[in-house]
């Protein structure tokens, strides 16, 4: 079921599906904001989901945590499963989906705490309390989140204090924190500068290797550059959100099959 | 309301170099032809002096295409597009060349007398531009059936070039003395059916613009 995956990703798509949406339909009272999305989502590849304003793209990948229940009126229609198990279930744990599923943010959301809380802050939550325990913790995250060299000797420092690229991290660290198996980033380069990007790009794709990714983003150059696979969600008439098309990202940005998504990604329509 | 509609016009601009250069690559292979039957030595000195104006015109495509690239980051058929002009451009200029081969030997050859009256290589040269000139519409057109109709027309021009080779070749056997000028002729032939070979590139590239899959369209002969 799973294939080697090779250097340049191309068959990521035949990667084990560790996210699978069939005939999701999400509605916020009376306003349905997607309809019918099916799609697969390979392990440890990263996958973009792209589409113009208001299409539904937050609101697609607030599916897998569940950040939707926190919105009033909000209702899932269709499955939604991680590893192959529906996580709308009455039976399931959102505060332990929320640690497997861990999310970035667009504005770099550090607490008013040091850089060392705030990568603790998770685990300490989930029971770890051993401060020796925390070090590594800490030391293993920051690592990961290619943030460790830069703040070794800073620990104790409030992490307000650190550049906008450095807090996007140190919110990459804090999720790496609680051993999550998928990451859900919310255009998470948008309020950075050029070289903050790319640094988070590079970081993106070694995190790919042992975690599932996906990534919202408005920027489709950046979408072509760091994904496996893309989806293109587009608005119809009433406003839902609907899969136009799915697939490898090099395949989509040089030969998309369908029209709508050829028209966007050239510019023809925004 | 149309965006981009910067990069829409430079896009528009670079096609329509493309089929200026075309236009004076058809000229050179027509006019090397002409020269030849004619023995005009101006016309052939001419052509090899407009030569430079093909590689020029080459070149600047190629800058524009780079800068469009860099600037505009076009994806799917825009990129296709700008990829298959740079490989046309490419192929246009080496036509061009054969072109200026034909006028060099057309001047070397200067006022001997004609070793037969000239059919054969004429026939190839109107069927070398007549498959360019429109391998270049195809292009403009994105018609990618006949792209691969014009690329199949090979085989004429492949045929034509053996014909004048089994007729030279036996000159050259009967008679001595006519070696060298049937070898020169043999040259200009070799010219015409490589330029057609270069015209069946450009068409395979035409079919690639439009399905986004690179097909071989019929290996060549030679």
């Amino acid at each position: 079921m799973s294939v080697n995956v090779l250097s340049n990703n191309k068959t990521t798509h035949l990667n084990k599906v560790k996210l699978k949406t069939e005939r999701v339909n999400l509605y916020y009272g009376t306003f349905q904001a997607l309809r019918n999305i099916t799609l697969d989502i390979p392990e440890h590849a990263i996958t973009a989901v792209i589409g113009p304003s208001g299409c539904g793209k937050s609101s697609f990948l607030r599916l897998f945590n569940r950040m939707n229940d926190l919105i009033t009126g909000a209702k899932v229609g269709g499955h939604v499963k991680i590893d192959g198990i529906s996580i709308y279930e009455n039976n399931i744990d959102v505060v332990e989906l929320r640690k497997r599923v861990g999310m970035v943010f667009q504005k770099p959301n550090p607490f008013p705490m040091s850089v060392f809380e705030n990568v603790a802050f998770g685990p300490r939550r989930h029971g770890r309390n051993n401060r020796s325990e925390l070090e590594d913790i800490v030391e293993r995250s920051l690592r990961q989140a290619a943030l460790w060299d830069e703040v070794e000797d800073k620990l104790e420092q409030s992490a307000l204090a650190l550049s906008g690229g450095q807090q996007q991290r140190l919110c990459i660290a804090r999720v790496l924190a609680v051993e999550p198996e998928v990451i859900l980033m919310d255009e998470p380069c948008s309020a950075l500068d050029p070289v903050a990007t790319l640094k988070i790009e590079d970081l993106m794709r070694s995190l790919a290797e042992d975690y599932t990714i996906v990534i919202v983003t408005h920027n489709m150059q950046q979408a072509a550059r760091v994904s496996d696979m893309t989806a293109f969600l587009m608005m119809e008439e009433d406003r839902a959100g609907v899969l136009a098309e799915y697939g490898p990202t090099s395949e989509l940005f040089t030969n998309p099959k369908d029209k709508r998504t050829e028209d966007y990604i050239t510019g023809r329509f925004g | 309301m149309e965006i981009r509609t910067a990069f829409h016009k430079k896009l528009r601009e670079i096609q329509d170099d493309v089929l200026a250069m075309g236009s004076m690559v058809e000229k050179a292979i027509s006019h090397s032809i002409e020269a030849l039957k004619k023995r005009d030595l101006d016309m052939a000195h001419q052509i090899i002096a407009d030569d430079l104006e093909i590689n020029k015109k080459r070149f600047d495509i190629e800058e524009k295409c780079i800068q469009l690239i860099a600037t505009q980051q076009p994806m799917a058929s825009d990129l296709r597009i700008i990829i298959c002009v740079l490989n046309m451009i490419s192929e246009l200029e080496r036509i061009g060349d054969y072109a200026e081969g034909t006028a060099k030997v057309v001047v070397i050859i200067g006022d001997e007398p004609p070793l037969k009256p000239l059919i054969d290589l004429p026939r190839m040269a109107e069927k070398t531009v007549d498959m360019l000139q429109r391998s270049l519409d195809a292009f403009l057109n994105r018609d990618a059936e006949a792209a691969r109709q014009i690329a199949g027309e090979d085989d004429e021009v492949d045929n034509l070039y053996d014909q004048v080779f089994r007729e030279l070749l036996t000159f050259m056997a009967e008679d001595p003395r006519t070696i060298t000028r049937a070898t020169r002729l043999i040259w200009i032939a070799h010219n015409l059916e490589r330029s057609a070979d270069r015209v069946t590139n450009i068409c395979e590239r035409v079919v690639f613009v439009v399905t986004g899959k690179m097909e071989e369209i019929g290996a060549s002969k030679y």
